[in-house]
């Protein structure tokens, strides 16, 4: 009786999560796979007739709009690990008794809605808001100046909204090390450079590498920042997929663009998994 | 987590090296009950043959009819900014008939509200709603295709077949209103901000002309977009082709290449218009009114010398509604002049009953001050009462024959707005 309790007990656990992920993950996904592969419209309904063309087509017209989100995507994570490394760091290592206030601080834009904050950054930067308007009177930027409705509006925002997510995994990697390292680095005539590049660094990577996945994913599929901050131009995959799934109703080429940007991070990250090297993958799966 | 290193080389190769066993056949056995599931999930649509006589329509009314009886309580869906927040004539009519109204904000878009309602109605399941108002175009076409919509019973709409402008009797695209009376009419234009723009625009070109660069707002919606770029080039979108539609989306990319439109907008094109964002935009009437009433902003709005697009947003009943007989009765007793006048005294969007103008005109009459001026302006507003001159330059949305025309409308006009 009591080994097979015992025998029962990880499937006791495992059983709430592994419905959730059933009914919430796996039944929609197997539908929306089956949607890229339907043809028809929403009056006369669609029948699954195993139409590879929504791919086709949908890669041919939107290949523009795929290859700016993983450049919009790319460019977020980068500000976000130049932004998002020394405050980490700061916190890790200086942050003392303080740590958890500046954690709070780090998350205290999350306690306010997403889409608020996006709209919120239309009001700061209007050509003639608080702060541009003040700047163009003095002369310091040309007449038509402006950031709303750009490339760089959109991936300002997206490197905001998601800096946290960036944040957090690297504070955790570099708080895990062990002071007397750095310490010993020193002892052994190591520049501070050194100790940075060779022990800080390194240590670190996991942490990164869980923050680029937390950050990239979310942005270079984002549609908010773009429909709220961008202008002509700046369309995101995520756009065209809300745009054929809501106003269109076309649902096979959405389920079809849905399916061509999960392959595409998929590549990405196991690519980019392989360039810094499994271990450290596994390492942070393992903590 | 296992540390792999420490594991017999041996078995790591036989994991990884592609061997095919009972695994695999496991694999395959999943794969196959994947496709059939796949094949399963197809998505239900239901086109509903039109009535082929009026005795079949005719009977379609009383079959449906039948049996239904007042409940009390009404559900109303309708747009933002569609009746003044404090509901003064839902009030009236709680008083008049005992019909309580919950009246919610919920419609923000026809093509995000169909998305919402249509799983719901094609499963015949309560949308919560027992009344809902969408604007003539394709999703109104798709309600009525599939089904969706409730016929109404004209023997219960006596202030409508009294009251109801003859042109708002016989609307293209519900004709006889078998499924729809209006609820109000508005016009697509050109609203400009004085502060930035000294002479008022008159014609299209305006929006295409490179002194406005970066400061000109379109809308993101095709058919209004499609409409701006037919009426720069003269033609008359309810009668256009394929061909003109490729003419005016050239003009449209000439504009957008050029860097003369900021955004394409959904609806959010107001403020910036206000803060100066941008200068001249395409907005629809009474939006722009009631920004200068509600914010004291001073925004103009002009229908260019070419014509503008008319548009008609409809109350409807869905089938799955539970309360139909209440919801109609809200229907007619928005038909009595005295209501209508009020209503659009607050929305200034085109009512379909004129006998409002001379309920406006003796309010205006009993007003002093700046709301006689207000309520004086709005009686001889040729946007809340279009005089026949005005209504000849009005043309409406292209009717599509099928999904495939309509798809192919939007392809092309998409291609400027989601590039």
């Amino acid at each position: 009786m009591r080994t097979l309790r015992a025998r029962l007990t990880p499937y006791a656990l495992i059983f709430p999560g592994g419905l959730w992920l059933a009914i919430f993950f796996v039944v929609p996904t197997v539908v929306m796979l089956s949607l890229s592969l339907q043809s028809g419209n929403v009056v006369d309904g669609f029948a699954f007739t195993f139409n590879w063309h929504s791919y086709v087509d949908g890669v041919t017209t939107y290949h523009d709009q795929i290859v700016r989100s993983l450049l919009y995507g790319l460019a977020a994570t980068v500000i976000q690990i130049v932004i998002g490394f020394p405050v980490a760091y700061w916190i890790a290592f200086k942050g003392a008794n303080r740590k958890s206030v500046y954690l709070f601080l780090v998350l205290l834009p999350f306690l306010v809605s997403f889409v608020l904050r996006t709209i919120s950054w239309q009001y700061l930067l209007s050509d003639n808001g608080i702060l541009l308007g003040p700047l163009r009177d003095a002369g310091l930027l040309p007449q038509d100046f402006r950031i709303l409705a750009t490339p760089a509006a959109v991936i300002g925002g997206l490197s905001y909204n998601f800096l946290p997510f960036m944040i957090l995994p690297m504070y955790v990697a570099l708080e895990r090390i062990d002071p007397r390292l750095l310490e010993a680095a020193q002892d052994l005539y190591a520049s501070r450079v050194q100790t940075f590049l060779r022990v800080v660094l390194p240590l670190s990577l996991p942490g990164v590498f869980a923050g680029v996945l937390m950050t990239f994913v979310p942005a270079s599929s984002d549609y908010v920042n773009a429909s709220v901050l961008g202008g002509t131009n700046t369309t995101m995959i995520g756009n065209v997929i809300q745009n054929q799934y809501l106003i269109n109703q076309d649902y096979p080429i959405a389920a079809a663009m849905s399916f061509t940007l999960m392959a595409v991070l998929l590549v990405g990250i196991f690519a980019y998994a392989r360039a810094l090297g499994t271990e450290d993958v596994l390492e942070v799966a393992a903590r | 987590m296992n540390d792999f290193r420490n594991q017999d080389p041996a078995l790591l190769r036989g994991m990884t090296q592609r061997r095919l066993g009972r695994r695999d056949a496991f694999r395959l056995a999943g794969l196959s009950a994947a496709g059939l599931a796949l094949a399963a999930c197809g998505v239900q649509g239901k086109r509903v043959a039109k009535p082929s006589s009026s005795a079949q329509a005719q009977s379609a009314v009383q079959q449906y009819w039948s049996g239904k009886v007042k409940n009390g309580h009404v559900d109303f869906a309708n747009w933002p900014l569609y009746m003044d927040p404090k509901q003064p004539e839902l009030k009236q009519f709680t008083d008049q008939t005992g019909i309580t109204v919950t009246y919610k904000e919920v419609i923000q878009e026809n093509a995000g509200w169909f998305a919402k309602i249509q799983p719901l109605l094609a499963a015949g399941q309560s949308i919560d709603y027992d009344l809902m108002v969408v604007t003539n175009g394709i999703q109104f076409t798709q309600l009525v295709e599939l089904g969706y919509l409730v016929p109404l019973d004209h023997g219960k709409l006596p202030n409508f077949a009294a009251n109801a402008g003859a042109r708002y009797k016989n609307e293209s695209y519900d004709p006889g209103n078998v499924y729809s009376i209006p609820w109000a009419s508005g016009m697509t234009g050109i609203a400009y901000n004085p502060k930035y723009v000294d002479t008022p625009p008159t014609s299209y070109s305006a929006l295409w002309d490179p002194k406005y660069k970066g400061k000109v707002g379109m809308m993101a919606d095709s058919q209004e977009i499609g409409n701006f770029g037919m009426f720069l080039l003269g033609i008359d979108p309810e009668k256009s082709t394929p061909a003109d539609w490729e003419k005016a989306a050239a003009k449209l990319k000439e504009q957008r290449d050029a860097g003369i439109v900021r955004k394409y907008y959904d609806q959010g094109y107001v403020d910036p218009l206000g803060k100066g964002d941008i200068w001249l935009c395409q907005a629809w009437s009474g939006d722009i009114f009631q920004k200068n009433i509600s914010e004291g902003t001073d925004l103009q709005f002009v229908i260019p010398d070419e014509g503008a697009t008319i548009w008609t947003d409809n109350m409807m009943i869905p089938k799955t509604a539970a309360n139909p007989v209440d919801a109609i009765t809200l229907m007619d007793f928005f038909y009595d002049p005295k209501v209508a006048g009020g209503l659009a005294e607050y929305i200034n969007y085109v009512t379909p009953v004129p006998a409002a103008q001379a309920v406006i005109k003796s309010d205006a009459d009993a007003a002093s001050g700046d709301d006689k001026k207000t309520l004086t302006e709005i009686a001889d507003s040729p946007l809340v009462f279009p005089s026949d001159a005005d209504y000849a330059k009005l043309r409406s949305y292209r009717n599509f024959k099928n999904t495939d025309e309509q798809k192919q409308y939007e392809n092309i006009f998409q291609a400027i707005t989601t590039a």
